[in-house]
């Protein structure tokens, strides 16, 4: 296997893949994933943590990465050999599951564009939470290529900021992780 | 988090009483360190016990090495502790070298009082960032509270699994207040709450290995320092397995002693120095069986044309060493000690018997790989070859009650070439890291904890200009260390990729100004003896063992030999390079040659 992070050419087997991970809610944990996937040449194309269980202390880190199948392999293992973490699944590989993600979105323009981003907005169920007479922030959730999706019809609009939060994951079924 | 000891007695005492005992219970018997502002309640604790012994470093890199040798030469954690800011960024190097090498190290280093980090107090520095990932684990204890349960949860990290260092760092007022010890329950196996290694191998896959063994027609075992790390078990059962299939077996630098080096079915090491037939061996079996060992770049070469045509088996208990470098067949995580017991019952079960005629003719080919005799060279009559010199101390120490440490270059590689060890936990040295200076702090360590025995330091005169200030150490301690130092007035290494690489442009290694290492031995009050030409290496042998105290012994070697056999950076097994006039050798007269 070559270096995460020297590879030359893009590779084809490059696949995207979505992890949870459970960690013990202590300082310096984000940290040591982060420098893992920093020192190591790891992709993080997104990364969302929060605690989920205030009495066993447990954080959930979800996160989106890229590589080939024996970085992907590694960076499960690479995590999982970590102290503080409890248990890894790499969604992907798991079955189906949901992944979403909320953003704001601000557009400002007048007329016409102002008249059209309001459309786009309704059919793609986004919702908006401040306006002015010149401007609009638009609050939306879904799957992160429908919210690009949606970000690219409002370039063309007025589009001038953009704040997404990160996906967020789990899989689908009875199961819990 | 985690391991909760059942509070069994408590009683008030300091954070750096609650420290001391904390050791003392996990059967701590010596500390290298060194002191300062941060960790001065600590010392104090130390001063008024006599449980934990501390040995006073000159350097702070030179306390964790010397951690380092204790821990590999017993197979016990070895224990530092330093002040805060330079104190623990002294110590970087080691804790990386630790890590690299799986040695198990719990490492105390002070810290600011806890109000005040943040604020770029005197002598403050951010260890827990700084050494977050040249660590298998650290920890910031903010309050005494947590202390001993840290400590006891620190060692237990450090030891088990793939064993490494782990870092606890203290605030100055954390080990002033008053707290309460909690004594470590369960030492052996205490319940984590995340940190689970596994341990016990998979019995399907075990029994899948053992088919594709048995079936194998060129097999060959590559094992590393996770036997050693192991522990007994491991490598008794390897030697068992290895007979019971008669197959041929290459160790790794790190490996070395795992597998008796006189046996006839070891091959030697392999990798960029290993054996002719080690390499080729591993390039043209059908069946690898990588026992802890890790697949390094220095062992695999170019990676593309890696034993092409071979299966793969990798155990070790580190999940994210299988894969990482070499797609293999059938990976188990497993302690190796474990996994060798479980595949020798099996194998006995069923009672299979390898493949007799295609084994045969396995070794009939590594006979021929053998024949070339790759290690040999030319003697010289006026100047001491290393190698030479490798061999009369090889000769000189067998036998004995003797470990060996090395520096890095040359004469490290040379060392694994010519010093043959038949157990493990003898040979130290660094391997991941590449760490010069290295050598001596270890060779201090492992005298610590074997003081009887014989310790040497193979040195090359760079290298142990780095950490030569544990001399001082050594005397007031009354450590016997010997470094045998391959004085070839060039840090060689380097020297020998310049000529090979860099069209002979010797650019900043040769040592100049080197010091007279006889009379900067006896500026310390040990002693010092030279050989400068072959018939006087076997004198400067014997006074350098003859001689208490310690004693460095300046050899003085062919300046421009170089290591061979050798498979250049980025080159596949079989474009391994023999020695210059390998082959062409003239075997006319005995004395001109030297075998191995
Ligand atoms: C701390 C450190 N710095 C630099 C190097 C790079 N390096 C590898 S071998 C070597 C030369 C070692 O010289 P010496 O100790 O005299 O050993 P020799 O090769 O001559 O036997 C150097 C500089 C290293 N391994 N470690
Ligand atoms: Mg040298």
């Amino acid at each position: 296997m070559t270096s995460a992070l020297y590879t030359s050419a893009p590779d084809p087997s490059v696949e995207r893949h979505t992890f949870s991970v459970l960690v013990e809610n202590e300082p310096g944990v984000l940290a040591r994933v982060i420098g893992l996937f920093s020192g190591r040449g790891y992709n993080i194309e997104s990364l969302t943590v929060a605690e989920v269980d205030s009495v066993r202390r447990l954080s959930r880190i979800n996160l989106v990465t890229t590589g080939s199948r024996m970085i992907i392999e590694q960076i499960k293992n690479q995590l999982d050999r970590l102290v503080p973490v409890h248990k890894v699944h790499d969604l992907t590989v798991e079955g189906a599951h949901l992944e979403r993600e909320i953003a704001l979105i601000k557009v400002v323009g007048k007329g016409e564009k102002r008249v059209e981003s309001l459309r786009i907005a309704d059919i793609f169920r986004a919702h908006v939470v401040d306006s002015t007479d010149k401007s609009f922030v638009f609050e939306m959730t879904g799957r992160p290529d429908k919210i690009d999706a949606f970000i690219r019809l409002m370039e063309p609009l007025g589009l001038i900021e953009i704040s997404r939060a990160g996906v967020v994951a789990m899989s689908r079924g009875t199961d819990g992780i | 988090m985690t391991t909760v000891p059942t509070k069994t007695e408590t009683q008030a005492m300091t954070g750096a009483e609650i420290l001391v005992q904390a050791l003392a219970d996990q059967g701590v018997e010596v500390v290298f360190g060194y002191p300062g502002g941060a960790v001065l309640p600590i010392y104090d604790a130390l001063f008024r016990q006599n449980r934990v012994r501390h040995i006073l470093v000159r350097h702070e890199q030179g306390a964790v090495h010397a951690a380092e040798g204790y821990a590999r030469s017993t197979g016990k954690v070895g224990v530092v502790l330093v002040t805060s800011g330079p104190g623990a960024t002294n110590c970087v190097t080691g804790l990386t070298d630790a890590l690299m090498d799986s040695v198990p190290v719990v490492c105390l280093t002070g810290q600011v009082p806890t109000h005040m980090i943040g604020n770029d107090a005197f002598q403050e520095a951010d260890t827990i960032g700084i050494t977050r990932p040249c660590t298998k684990h650290n920890y910031l204890v903010k309050q005494v509270d947590d202390l001993a349960r840290i400590v006891h949860e620190a060692f237990y990290i450090a030891r088990s699994g793939r064993p490494g260092p782990v870092v606890v760092d203290l605030p100055k007022n954390v080990v002033m207040a008053a707290g309460e010890y909690v004594a470590p329950t369960n030492l052996d196996e205490p319940r984590h709450a995340s940190y689970r290694p596994q341990l016990d191998p998979d019995r399907a896959k075990i029994e899948a290995a053992i088919e594709m063994i048995a079936s194998a027609k060129r097999p060959l075992f590559y094992t590393g320092g996770g036997i050693i790390n192991s522990g007994p078990q491991a490598v008794e059962k390897l030697r068992e397995f290895v007979r019971l299939t008669g197959y041929p077996i290459t160790n790794t630098l790190m490996g070395l002693g795992g597998y008796p080096a006189s046996d006839k079915q070891f091959l030697g090491m392999l990798g960029m120095h290993g054996t002719y037939e080690a390499n080729l061996a591993m390039a043209e079996c059908d069946l690898m069986i990588a026992i802890g060992s890790r697949f390094d770049d220095r062992v695999t070469g170019r990676l593309t044309d890696f034993s092409k045509g071979s299966k793969k088996i990798h155990i070790d208990i580190d999940p994210s060493s299988i894969n990482k470098n070499v797609r293999v067949e059938l990976g188990i995580v497993a302690d190796c000690g474990r996994a060798l017991a479980a595949m020798v019952e099996l194998w006995k079960k069923r009672r299979h018997k390898p493949d007799a005629g295609a084994l045969g003719a396995w070794w009939d080919k590594i006979a021929t790989w053998r024949a070339k005799d790759c290690l040999r060279y030319r003697q010289s009559a006026d100047v001491i070859k290393p190698q030479y010199a490798l061999q009369r101390l090889y000769e000189a120490t067998k036998g004995k009650d003797v470990y060996f440490t090395t520096e890095v270059g040359q004469h490290q590689m040379w060392a694994a070439q010519f010093l043959k060890f038949e157990e493990p936990k003898r040979w130290m040295t660094s391997g991941g890291l590449g760490t010069m200076g290295y050598g001596f702090p270890a060779a201090m360590g492992v005298q610590v904890a074997h003081p009887d025995a014989l310790v040497i330091d193979v040195a090359g005169e760079a290298s142990f200009m780095m950490n030569m200030q544990e001399l001082s150490t050594m005397m007031q301690y009354r450590l016997p260390v010997k470094a045998f130092i391959l004085n070839n007035r060039y840090m060689g290494m380097v020297r020998q990729w310049q000529e090979f690489f860099h069209g002979g442009r010797y650019s900043e290694s040769y040592m100049d100004s080197l010091p007279d290492f006889v009379k900067l031995a006896e500026s310390f009050g040990a002693n010092g003896v030279r050989a400068t030409k072959p018939e006087e290496v076997d004198q400067a042998i014997r006074t350098m063992i003859e001689t208490p105290g310690p004693v460095l012994a300046d050899i003085l070697v062919d300046q421009e030999e170089n290591v061979y056999p050798m498979i250049p950076g980025g080159a596949a097994h079989y474009e391994m390079k023999l020695g210059p006039d390998h082959g062409e050798l003239k075997e006319t007269t005995d004395k001109g040659m030297v075998l191995v």
